[in-house]
C-alpha cells in the first residue's frame, strides 16, 4: 500500500493511503479525544471531539473522518481546539445526569476521563431537571441495562448492532432533547432481533449500557483484569475476566478491541455465561458413593480408593478393561497428562473424548485427502474470501463470532455466500443462494456440483494436474451424476445446484465452512472427503482465503485431538501402531506402551455391555446427556463396575460415578487451549478454585504417583515444554512465546512463526488425493411408523449439555427450556400449535418437549437442540456409526411427533 | 431472526401491496416516501403494517421506528379524520392565540396531542405556522383560518365536521 507522509504536532509520520488522521495518530501514540469512534465502526464524526487543526483548512476538521494526505500538517492540541472540545464536553455533560461516585463504569469511562482532562465544570449550564427513571427497552432484561441518564447519544450501540452484529435491534427515537436509544416500537430487548451479544455494552463510552448482573458488584476502577480464553466454542475469543479482589467474584467479562481472533466482539455465552464459575453448585470436595449416596471424602481417601480399585481391575482383567474419556473442555496440558496416564500408567490406548462425536470424520477425511485434519485456513481470512460456501454449519448460533466475519465478507467486501442447510438459518439472510438439502444427502449434492464443474470445464486444471492424484477416477465416477439425479435425492432443484457450482468455482477465492451438519453422519467421512474433492477440483486450497474449514465446537477440542486424547494416535497425530513412534514415547515416558489402538467413545460404551470394559475414568465430559441413544449409554454407565468422574459440577454423568473428584474450571487454572484455527492460546488463573477442587492435571499426576508411576510438574508451562519436545507440530510452543498472542500450529521449532494456512505449495501428504465417494442413504429412513426425519444441533444461547450456560440468569431468560422445531403445515395437520407440549419418539425412546412452529425448516423434518436434560434429544438419536471415523449419526434418524 | 410480528390480518395489507408495488426495488432510501404513503392510505402508521414493510423491504424495524418517531408528520397512533393545528408562535401569542387554543380544547373536549373519541378530530399545536400576518391562525386539514377569534372557533370546527373526510 502506498505510503503517505504527514506531520502531526511537529512529528513526521508515515501512514498508508486511506488511513484517517485519527488512526495514524493512535498508531503513533498520539491520543486524540473521541467519544463516537470505535475502530470496529464506520466513522461518523458526530461527537466533534476529535476536531484537529489542519494547516490550510478554514476550520477544524474531524480526525476520525479525514483521510491523511501527503504533506498534511496537523495540530491536535492548540488552545483554540482545546477550547472547542471543552465546550462540547460541557454541552454533553448537560445531558449526562449520572454521578461518577455511584457509577459502575467509574474508572473505565472515556467521558469521565476527558471531563477530568479538560477540567470541565458542570455548573456552566443549568442542570436538567432530575426525572424519575422511566421504563425503557431493557427494563426487566437480565443481561443488559440501559440508563438514559448516563447516555450521551453517541450512537455507538446502534451502529455496532447494525454494522458488526448486523442485527439492527436498536435505534434512536424522537429528536432533539427527547432522543433516546430504544428498540423498534420500544419492545422489550428479548423480543427484538437482539441476540444478547452485548457488543453495545462493549462499545458504550460511558456507563449507560452495562451488564445488569454486574451492577453494584464493584466499580471498574477497582476491578482486576485477567486476560484468558473463552471456555465455550472453538473460536477461542480472548476475554478479560474482571474480578473484584475483595469478593474474588468475576463481576463482568470484557474483551479488548483489536485482539486476535475476536477484535473485542463476543457472543452471549462468552459475555453473559460465566456465572457458573462461582456457582453454589460447584463441587468442592471429593465424593465417594457408599450405599447409593455420595459422602464427602478427603483427597487422600478418594485417590487411595481409586488407585486400589483401578489396580485391582487392571490385575484381574488386563489394562484393556479400563477406558478413559478425556475432555475437550480441559487444557492441552491436562489432555496430555490424561492420555499419558491412560497409556503409560494404565497401559492401554482406550482413550478418547467427545471429538469422536463431533469432528472424528473431519480428522479421518481430511487426513486422507490432505494429510492433516484441521481447519486449513485462518478465521481472519474469511473476511476477504470472494465466495463462502457454508454447508452444515449454523455459524451464527454455534460460532457466533466467526459469523461476524462471514457477514462482514458479504456486506462490506462483496463476497458471494452460498448456504446449504436443511433449515433456513440466520445466515440465509445474507446469502445469494440457499440450498435446503434433505438431511443426510450431502454427498449427492456435492457430487452433482462437481459434475457441473467438470462438465462446464470450470475446474482448475493446472492445480488438479500438479497437486493432486486420483482425478481421472473421480471424473469417471461423476460423469453421469447430474444435478437432475441429485435433485431426486436431495430435493434441491437441479438449477440451484448448477448455480452453486458456478458461483463456487467461478470466484477468485472460495472458502468452505462446515461443521456438524457434515460430520455427524454414518457417511461423515464421505461428506468430508467430498468437500476436500470440491476444493481441490477448483484449486481452492493451499491459498489465502480459501480452504476447507471445519469449525470446531469446543474451546479445546482441537487441542484435545492434537494432544493425543484419541485411541489411535499419540500427541501430534503420531500413530500408536508405528513402532518408531512407540519407541520414542517409551523412551520419553520410561514405560512399555501398547501398540494396539484402543476403543472409541461409543465403542467403549458398547464394550461395557459385553463386559470387556470394567472401569471408566471420565474427565470433564457428560456422556449421560451428550451421547447418542441415551437409554443405552446410561445403562452402560450403570453397568460399569467402577466409574470415576472428574468434573466441576455433579453432572448427569457424575451421578452414576463411584467416585467424583472436584476440578478447577478454566478461570481457576493456567494452561492453553487450541482454537479452531489451530491457534494455541493461554488461559490464566483469575480466581481461586472453590473448596478443595484443583486442576485436573494435578489430580491425575497425584493418582498416577499412587499407582506407582511418578508424574509431577511444577506448572502447566512445564507440561507444555514436555509436549513441545515430543510433538513436532507443537515443537516451537512455549508459554513465553504465546504470552500476548497465540501461535498457530504447525510450529516446528523455537524460530518457526506458526502457520496461517495449511498446504501452501504442497499438501502435508505430498499430493492431495481425490477419493471417489458415492451417495449412501442414512442408517435410518423415515417410514410409516416414524415418518419424520429428526435432526439435532445447537442453539445460540446454550452450550452442549447446559452444565455451564444454564447457570446464567441472562441466558435462562431467553432460553428456558428445550423445544422441537416443526414446519407450520406439518403442525397444522397434527393439530399442534406453537408452545404445545408434544411427544417426540423414535424406536429408541421418547421425550416430551415444547413445539416451536416455524417455516424455517422443511416439511417432514424436525429439529431439536440437545442441551436440555428435560426432554433430552439424545434419547432419540441413533448410535449407528461412520465405519471409519466411528462418529454417530446425530443428524438423521426417523421419528414421529404427536400432541401430548 | 426476526422481531415478533403482530398479527397483520386485522389490517388490509392490500393497500401496502399497492404502495410497495409502485416503487421499484424498495430500500432504505425510499423509507420516507413509503411512510408518507402508508400514512395516507391507513390514516396513521400501524405497527403491523410497518413490520410488514420491514419484512418485505429488508429495512430494519428499528430504523423504520427511528424515522417514524423523528418526523413530526408521522403518527404511530390512529389519527382523527380531521387535523386541527393551532399556532403557538410569538405573533399569534400576542394577538390572542392562547384563547383560541383554550376554546379549541373546550370545543373538542381534548388536550393538544389527543384525538376525540369519535375519531373525528386530532388537535395539535405548532410552534409557528409561518403565517404571522394572519395571526392568530389555525389550520384544519390544510385550510388556513386567519385573524381568528375565539367566537369563530365553534363554527370553523363544525364546518370541517360536515365537510366530510379531511386530509391530515
Amino acid at each position: 500500500m502506498p505510503e503517505v507522509a504527514i506531520t502531526i504536532n511537529g512529528k513526521e509520520l508515515i501512514g498508508r493511503t486511506g488511513q484517517t488522521i485519527l488512526e495514524l495518530a493512535a498508531e503513533n501514540g498520539i491520543d486524540i479525544p473521541n467519544l463516537c469512534h470505535d475502530p470496529r465502526l464506520v466513522p461518523t464524526g458526530s461527537c466533534r471531539l476529535c476536531l484537529v487543526d489542519v494547516a490550510g483548512r478554514k476550520g477544524p476538521v474531524t480526525a476520525c473522518t479525514s483521510k491523511i494526505e501527503p504533506g498534511m500538517v496537523v495540530q491536535t492540541e492548540t488552545d483554540e481546539i482545546r477550547a472547542i472540545r471543552k465546550t462540547i464536553l460541557e454541552l454533553l455533560f448537560y445531558e449526562h445526569r449520572g454521578v461518577c461516585t455511584t457509577c459502575d463504569e467509574n474508572g473505565d469511562c472515556t467521558f469521565q476521563q476527558y471531563a477530568y482532562e479538560y477540567q470541565i465544570s458542570d455548573e456552566i449550564f443549568t442542570k436538567a431537571e432530575t426525572v424519575e427513571p422511566k421504563p425503557n427497552y431493557t427494563t426487566g432484561n437480565e443481561a443488559i441495562e440501559y440508563d438514559l441518564d448516563k447516555c450521551i447519544r453517541c450512537g455507538r450501540c446502534i451502529r455496532i448492532c447494525e454494522e458488526v452484529q448486523m442485527d439492527s435491534a436498536l435505534t434512536f427515537k424522537e429528536r432533539a432533547s427527547g432522543v433516546e436509544v430504544t428498540t423498534a416500537f420500544d419492545i422489550p430487548l428479548n423480543e427484538s432481533t437482539c441476540e444478547l451479544c452485548g457488543q453495545c455494552i462493549s462499545t458504550c463510552p460511558t456507563g449507560a449500557l452495562y451488564e445488569r448482573a454486574a451492577k453494584g458488584k464493584g466499580q471498574c476502577k477497582d476491578l482486576l483484569r485477567t486476560r484468558t480464553t473463552c471456555p465455550y466454542c472453538g473460536v477461542g475469543c480472548q476475554i478479560d475476566l474482571n474480578v473484584n479482589p475483595k469478593t474474588n467474584e468475576i463481576v463482568r467479562v470484557t474483551s479488548p478491541v483489536g485482539c486476535i481472533p475476536n477484535d473485542g466482539n463476543l457472543c452471549v455465552k462468552g459475555r453473559f455465561g460465566i456465572e457458573f464459575v462461582g456457582h453454589e453448585q460447584r463441587l468442592t470436595t471429593p465424593l465417594i458413593k457408599r450405599n447409593g449416596t455420595f459422602e464427602t471424602a478427603t483427597w487422600n481417601q478418594a485417590t487411595d480408593f481409586i488407585a486400589e480399585r483401578l489396580a485391582k481391575i487392571k490385575n484381574q482383567n488386563g489394562p484393556n478393561s479400563i477406558a478413559g474419556l478425556s475432555s475437550a473442555k480441559c487444557t492441552n496440558e491436562e489432555n496430555y497428562v490424561f492420555q499419558k496416564f491412560i497409556r503409560a500408567v494404565i497401559g492401554t490406548n482406550n482413550v478418547d473424548h467427545c471429538a469422536r462425536l463431533c469432528h472424528a470424520s473431519t480428522v479421518a477425511g481430511l487426513a486422507r485427502a490432505f494429510g492433516s485434519g484441521a481447519m486449513t485456513n485462518s478465521i481472519d481470512e474469511l473476511k476477504n474470501a470472494a465466495c463462502i460456501f457454508i454447508i452444515g454449519s449454523n455459524t451464527s448460533e454455534a460460532h457466533p463470532v466467526i459469523a461476524l466475519d462471514i457477514k462482514e465478507a458479504v456486506v462490506k467486501n462483496g463476497a458471494r455466500l452460498i448456504v446449504a442447510d436443511p433449515r433456513r438459518i440466520d445466515l440465509v439472510r445474507f446469502s445469494e443462494l440457499h440450498i435446503a438439502q434433505k438431511p443426510g444427502t450431502d454427498v449427492a449434492l456435492i457430487n452433482a456440483m462437481m459434475n457441473v464443474i467438470i462438465n462446464e470445464n470450470i475446474l482448475d486444471a493446472d492445480f488438479v494436474k500438479e497437486r493432486t492424484d486420483g482425478f481421472e477416477e473421480l471424473a469417471g465416477a461423476l460423469k453421469d451424476f447430474t444435478p437432475e439425479k441429485a435433485e431426486q435425492i436431495t430435493t434441491v432443484p437441479a438449477e440451484k445446484i448448477r448455480q452453486a457450482a458456478r458461483i463456487y468455482a467461478g470466484a477468485s477465492t472460495s472458502s468452505i465452512v462446515y461443521s456438524m451438519g457434515i460430520t455427524q453422519h454414518t457417511t461423515g467421512t464421505d461428506n468430508v472427503l467430498s468437500l476436500a474433492n470440491l476444493s481441490m477440483l477448483t484449486g481452492n486450497i493451499g491459498k489465502e482465503s480459501t480452504g476447507v474449514n471445519p469449525l470446531r465446537g469446543q474451546n479445546n477440542v482441537q487441542g484435545a485431538c492434537d494432544l493425543g486424547a484419541l485411541p489411535n494416535v499419540y500427541p501430534g497425530y503420531q500413530s500408536v501402531e508405528d513402532s518408531k513412534i512407540q519407541a520414542k514415547f517409551e523412551k520419553a515416558w520410561s514405560k512399555k506402551l501398547s501398540p494396539k489402538k484402543g476403543l472409541t467413545v461409543v465403542e467403549i460404551f458398547h464394550a461395557v455391555e459385553t463386559g470387556d470394559i470394567k472401569a471408566m475414568y471420565i474427565m470433564g465430559e457428560n456422556p449421560a446427556l451428550s451421547d447418542p441413544n441415551l437409554n443405552r449409554t446410561r445403562k452402560a454407565l450403570e453397568m460399569v463396575d467402577f466409574l470415576v468422574v472428574q468434573d466441576i459440577f455433579l453432572s448427569e454423568t457424575a451421578q452414576y460415578a463411584d467416585v467424583v473428584l472436584p476440578s478447577a474450571c478454566f478461570a481457576e487454572k493456567n494452561g492453553t487451549f487450541t482454537n479452531t484455527e489451530r491457534r494455541v492460546q493461554r488461559i490464566r488463573t483469575a480466581v481461586p478454585p472453590p473448596g478443595e477442587s484443583r486442576s485436573d492435571w494435578e489430580t491425575i499426576c497425584d493418582l498416577s504417583t499412587k499407582l506407582g508411576y511418578k508424574m509431577s510438574y511444577d506448572s502447566a508451562g512445564h507440561i507444555m515444554d514436555e509436549i513441545a519436545s515430543l510433538t513436532p507440530i507443537y515443537g516451537g510452543m512455549s508459554f513465553e512465546r504465546i504470552d500476548s498472542v497465540g501461535l498457530q500450529w504447525p510450529c516446528l521449532d523455537k524460530d518457526h512463526p506458526g502457520t496461517k494456512y495449511l498446504h501452501k505449495g504442497k499438501f502435508t501428504r505430498g499430493k492431495g488425493k481425490f477419493h471417489t465417494v458415492s451417495f449412501k442413504a442414512p442408517a435410518e429412513s423415515p417410514g410409516k411408523k416414524f415418518p419424520f426425519v429428526l435432526t439435532t444441533g445447537r442453539q445460540l444461547y446454550q452450550f452442549h449439555t447446559g452444565t455451564m450456560t444454564r447457570k446464567s440468569a441472562a441466558i435462562n431468560q431467553v432460553s428456558p427450556t428445550g423445544y422441537v422445531e416443526i414446519h407450520l403445515e406439518d403442525a397444522g395437520k397434527l393439530g399442534i400449535a406453537a408452545g404445545d407440549t408434544v411427544e417426540v419418539s423414535t424406536i429408541r425412546g421418547k421425550v416430551s418437549t415444547l413445539a416451536k412452529v416455524t417455516k424455517n425448516i422443511g416439511k417432514g423434518w424436525l429439529f431439536m437442540p440437545f442441551h436440555f436434560h428435560e426432554g433430552p434429544a439424545n434419547m432419540l438419536t441413533i448410535d449407528a456409526l461412520d465405519p471409519l471415523a466411528k462418529i454417530p449419526e446425530y443428524k438423521v434418524c426417523a421419528a414421529t411427533i404427536k400432541k401430548s | 431472526m426476526s422481531a415478533n410480528v403482530s398479527n397483520t390480518a386485522c389490517l388490509d395489507t392490500e393497500l401496502l401491496n399497492k404502495i410497495l408495488a409502485s416503487i421499484s426495488n424498495p430500500g432504505p432510501n425510499d423509507l420516507v416516501p413509503i411512510l408518507q404513503q402508508v400514512q395516507k392510505a391507513y390514516g396513521y402508521l400501524p405497527k403491523p403494517i410497518l413490520m410488514a414493510v420491514s419484512d418485505r423491504t429488508g429495512i430494519s424495524a428499528s430504523q423504520i421506528y427511528g424515522v417514524a418517531t423523528f418526523y413530526e408528520q408521522f403518527y404511530l397512533e390512529p389519527h382523527g379524520r380531521h387535523t386541527v393545528r393551532c399556532c403557538r408562535g410569538t405573533a399569534c401569542h400576542v394577538k390572542g392565540g392562547p384563547n383560541i387554543i383554550k376554546t379549541l380544547k373546550r370545543t373538542l373536549g381534548i388536550e393538544p396531542g389527543e384525538t376525540t373519541d369519535d375519531m373525528e378530530f386530532t388537535f395539535e399545536t405548532v410552534a409557528c405556522l409561518g403565517a404571522c400576518a394572519l395571526a392568530p391562525v389555525m389550520v384544519i386539514d390544510g385550510t388556513y383560518y386567519g385573524k381568528m377569534s375565539f367566537r369563530k372557533v365553534g363554527l370553523v370546527v363544525e364546518n370541517a365536521r360536515t365537510a366530510g373526510k379531511g386530509e391530515s
